[in-house]
């Protein structure tokens, strides 16, 4: 055993270190910078599904029954399949219309109706409270097993005054105000209480890890050894087995699996952190398989544990439920054993804050407020900050419900097993399943349906498994189970109708579920939904098909601004209410909160944000009470349906005309900044042509102006300069053939005579052309060609300039002495490739992309030799035509050499089709 | 709300799931046999299990970056 003090003074450190949790979680999120908006955090807060009750109750169970214990968890892996559609579809719907509760969403979703959430609220606190007394009794049970010295009577409850779980109780309440009820908005998250629930996920699995593993490897020597050893008692061999020597009851087991289904979608806590709580719709991703991973391995060692304690203390000796905290306490491990007590504090601790929260938060809103509003007393002053009693009633309202789970734990914790209490619960909050799934996916589900369906399933279970449960535990005569109430046998509350076969949950699980459904279906389809109900029903079921943006606003009447502002500023604090207006005021484009119009998604808007701190149905009365409201009919809600939707038509095509427009536009741009450059091109052109032709114009006029100034000039030098003015006038010529061929070229109107070509004939008849200037420069010409070249479609005279050019070229730049040109002609299946190497200065790097630009030439401006800097381009300019390239390769000092391509087919290149414009024909590969 | 091929698959897993741990084909795995020391019958009731959670995990995780499929 341990001291009293040890386990009391870890208990309080536990709690302490998750105060501390929760205020930085808190702390984190008042600076943006949120730990809980995590998809991590997010599936490992989902985990308080795991209470007290698999924590000690999964070995009890185990212990007696074998696999039984995994229905439990076996339901939730398969609700959490459909969870994308399901649970995705209940966060978007709570985001959209700042749902609070579970009750919050049933009474909005009919209609916004006080009296069914009342009933949902009511519902959940009859179903809730024994079951956080359960959490509170595991919590006192293992603390009088570590204290006791023979391990104790766990259950016996002491003197409230000695009593553990009493403090705990206490604590929890301080825990629970201070962290889930800080805001008035309960639509809000409360970061920090999430933050500590999945670092409780965690502790919880870390011990019962820690003792599983204990049990398996250090008691035992290994899973092999234990299950060998427990297969050798025949007691034990029947709990490895499925039929456990009698028949399996397959419909307790489909039961079992069915209620937990439901029970994890459906239990208010898993509502608040499932769906309120939620940060972010694709954190569900992640939650959909890591929180059924977590079931798994929760449970990985219960069998286990449950074979390890019944062979370690012998069968029928300790109670199963604490074999947890009894086998290291009793293998000497005290410190194992107060880890898995403060691993079973915190998944009872867990449970107990966030079932606290969201039960409050019902009862707050869904049973205080509307009583409140109906008073006729309750009628403050305008300007009248109501924000301090509302949190108060919150506040009330946990305490009220700790208190009562206390209560319920004194007064009944003797009693009852821990696995029934829990299922109890279950089945009373599997009773929300048939008004929550048939709203989420059923527009013709009516108020009046949900409320006797309710009604009906609620009944049902009280009468089939409470009150026989009260019985069994002796608070009532047994006697009306066993005879039926008057001795009518018809009526036994665990035979109903002579029904046999069944055990006492799946019977009462059967007949409560068969009245809710036959009620809420039968009396929807009595009568048509109400113009209130339709609204909501296409709210909610259609939630997808509609952004917050486009959705409809089922509202008629009138409002006033000022009324709405200080209806907000009592509910929701004057300054929260006054930035709420100034962001919706900026939202539609107003200029000042007093310029809205008090139109129907104003309305709306308000309505929505009190939603969030007093409930739907709340809100909705308290918007009535300073609005006109007309009544709708369902034609109403149709007619207003049609017209959003031709709205929605029509903005959608404003923003399709708009997007072309902009695309347009673009494109306007684009072509214009392609004119400019163009424009650019043409001055610059233009002045390098007025410059060429300046050059040879001055020296044709200077000479003829010394001729005509100086008759008696002597014959010789008369003819020398007569010659000279000639040779200047055919330079002229040249350049506007030059720039005219440019021209034509560039704007597609140059004549092409395409023929077959040999390249080979051709490249022959340029070099016997330029035989005469080579011999003038003493230059040694290479030629290097096959003996046969497939013919080429192209025009040979252009080709023959393109030749001559880089001849010339060539010629022009090889060294005085040893000059020497290299042509070569090669050809492959793609092309035909001429080449002129020279061995020349060669074309410095930084001026070789510049050479083929319009009047540009080679060499500096003092060296430079005769051209009109038109060649090159104008032999790219065909070569491209053609569909091939020309380029350079040049290092300084080994000489330049051009290459142009030709492919056997110009068909590659666009550019040289568009140019060819009509009169391309195309070639075919055949040759000749 | 079950259209789209990702929510149909998920649809199909849950009916899968559910024939799984039920009638009658989770009786076939109440043998008297061992697997590597561990009864058959919970070590099948784990794998299948485990093998439903990787099936989630697979169909969840690598749709994450596509767009909405609902």
């Amino acid at each position: 055993m341990l001291s009293p003090a040890l386990v009391i003074g870890t208990s309080f450190a536990y709690l302490l270190l998750l105060f501390a949790v929760a205020y930085y979680g808190d702390w984190r999120a008042a600076h943006g910078r949120s730990i809980i908006a995590n998809p991590w955090t997010y599936s490992l807060s989902l985990a308080v599904y795991c209470t007290a009750w698999t924590y000690f109750g999964s070995v009890g169970r185990a212990a007696s029954g074998g696999v039984w214990f995994l229905p439990i968890y076996l339901g939730p892996t398969l609700a959490m399949v459909l969870g994308w559609m399901v649970l995705r579809k209940m966060i978007r719907i709570a985001k959209a219309y700042r749902i609070t509760s579970i009750a919050d969403f049933i009474g909005s979703r009919y209609g916004k109706s006080p009296l069914l959430a009342g009933l949902v609220t009511l519902i959940a606190v009859v179903g809730i409270i024994p079951y956080i007394a359960l959490q509170l009794k595991a919590v006192s049970a293992g603390y009088a097993l570590l204290t006791l010295p023979d391990g104790g009577d766990a259950a016996a409850p002491l003197h409230w005054g000695r009593d553990s779980a009493f403090y705990v109780a206490l604590v929890l309440a301080g825990f629970t105000m201070m962290f889930g009820a800080r805001h008035l908005d309960a639509a809000e998250r409360h970061e920090g209480m999430v933050a500590a629930i999945a670092f409780e996920s965690v502790v919880k699995l870390v011990a019962f890890l820690a003792v599983g593993l204990f049990v398996v490897y250090g008691l035992f020597d290994g899973l092999a050894d234990l299950f060998g050893r427990a297969r050798a008692v025949p007691a034990l061999q029947n709990l490895m087995r499925l039929e456990q020597g009698g028949t399996f009851s397959w419909t307790q087991w489909f039961a079992l699996t069915l209620l937990s289904m439901l029970s994890v979608l459906f239990l208010p806590r898993q509502f608040q952190l499932m769906v309120v709580e939620n940060v972010r719709e694709s954190h569900l991703r992640r939650a959909i398989w890591v929180f059924p991973l977590y079931l798994l391995l929760i449970n990985l060692f219960v069998l286990p544990i449950a074979l390890g304690g019944l062979l370690y203390f012998g069968s029928g000796q300790m109670n199963a439920e604490n074999f947890v905290i009894s086998l290291p306490l009793a293998a000497g491990q005290q410190g194992l054993a107060l880890f898995v007590f403060i691993g079973g504090l915190s998944a009872s601790t867990g449970m107990v804050i966030v079932e606290t929260i969201a039960v409050s938060t019902m009862v707050s809103n869904e049973l205080v407020m509307p009583l409140l509003l109906r008073t006729r007393h309750f009628r403050p002053a305008a300007g009248h900050d109501l924000t301090r009693l509302l949190l108060g009633i919150r506040r009330a309202a946990i305490l009220g419900v700790l208190v009562l789970g206390y209560l319920y734990f004194h007064l009944a914790g003797e009693v009852y097993a821990l696995v029934s209490i829990g299922l109890i619960s279950f089945a009373a909050v599997a009773q929300f399943a048939p008004a929550v799934l048939g709203g989420l996916y059923w527009k013709g589900a009516t108020r009046r349906g949900a409320l006797a369906g309710l009604l009906a399933g609620f009944l049902m279970w009280i009468y089939t498994l409470m009150l026989p449960s009260i019985a069994k535990s002796g608070w009532l005569d047994t006697a009306f189970i066993t005879e039926g109430p008057w001795g009518l046998a018809f009526l036994k509350p665990e035979q109903l109708l002579g029904l046999q076969g069944l055990d006492g949950l799946t019977h009462s699980l059967f007949w409560s579920l068969l009245a809710n459904v036959a009620a809420y279906v039968g009396l929807s389809l009595w009568r048509a939904p109400s113009g209130q109900e339709a609204s909501q029903a296409l709210l909610f079921v259609d939630v997808f098909q509609r952004q917050a943006a486009s959705s409809p606003v089922f509202w008629r009447g009138q409002a006033s601004v000022p009324d709405l502002l200080s209806l907000c500023e009592r509910y929701l604090g004057l300054q929260k209410a006054r930035r709420l207006f100034e962001d919706y005021a900026r939202s539609v484009g107003a200029t000042a909160v007093a310029a809205m119009a008090p139109d129907a998604r104003l309305v709306q808007f308000v309505e929505t944000q009190l939603a969030g701190a007093v409930g739907s149905a709340s809100a909705r009365v308290l918007v009535a009470s300073v609005a006109e409201e007309e009544v709708l009919t369902p034609e109403d809600v149709l007619r207003i349906l049609d017209e959003t939707s031709q709205v929605r038509a029509y903005s959608r095509e404003l923003e399709d005309k708009s997007r072309s427009l902009e695309r347009a536009t673009a494109e306007l741009r684009q072509a214009n900044e392609q004119l400019k450059s163009l424009d650019r091109l043409k001055d610059d052109f233009m002045s390098s042509v007025t410059h060429e032709l300046r050059t040879p114009l001055t020296s044709i006029r200077a000479l003829a102006e010394l001729m005509r100034d100086d008759p008696d000039m002597a014959p010789g030098q008369r003819q020398q300069f007569v010659a000279i003015i000639v040779a200047e006038t055919e330079r002229l010529s040249r350049l506007v053939n030059q720039v005219l061929d440019m021209a034509k070229i560039e704007s597609g109107h140059a004549e092409w005579h395409n023929t077959e070509v040999d390249l080979r004939a051709l490249l022959a008849q340029a070099l016997a052309t330029t035989a005469e200037m080579f011999r003038e420069r003493q230059c040694a010409v290479e030629v290097s060609m096959p003996a046969q070249v497939r013919t080429l479609r192209a025009d040979p005279d252009r080709l023959m300039q393109v030749i001559l050019n880089l001849l010339s070229n060539a010629v022009k730049f090889v060294p005085v002495s040893g000059a020497r040109v290299a042509v070569s002609l090669t050809s492959d299946a793609t092309g035909l490739t001429v080449q002129v190497q020279d061995n020349g200065p060669g074309v410095p790097p930084e001026q070789q992309g510049l050479i083929f630009e319009k009047f540009r030439q080679g060499g500096d401006a003092a060296n430079r030799p005769q051209g009109t800097g038109l060649g090159l381009p104008i032999s790219r300019q065909i070569v491209e035509h053609f569909g091939g390239r020309l380029w350079l390769e040049s290092k300084p000092g080994q000489g330049a050499c051009f290459t142009f391509f030709l492919p056997w087919s110009p068909a590659t290149s666009d550019a040289a089709k568009t140019r060819e414009g009509d009169r391309h024909e195309p070639k075919n590969s055949g040759g000749r | 709300m079950f259209k789209g091929l990702g929510a149909q698959r998920l649809v199909a897993l849950f009916v899968g799931g559910c024939l799984l741990f039920n009638f009658p084909l989770l009786g076939l795995w109440d043998r008297d046999a061992t697997l590597f020391g561990v009864p058959l019958f919970p070590a099948a009731l784990f794998i299948l299990w485990a093998l439903l959670i990787a099936n989630m995990a697979w169909l969840m995780e690598r749709s994450a970056h596509k767009p909405r499929d609902d």
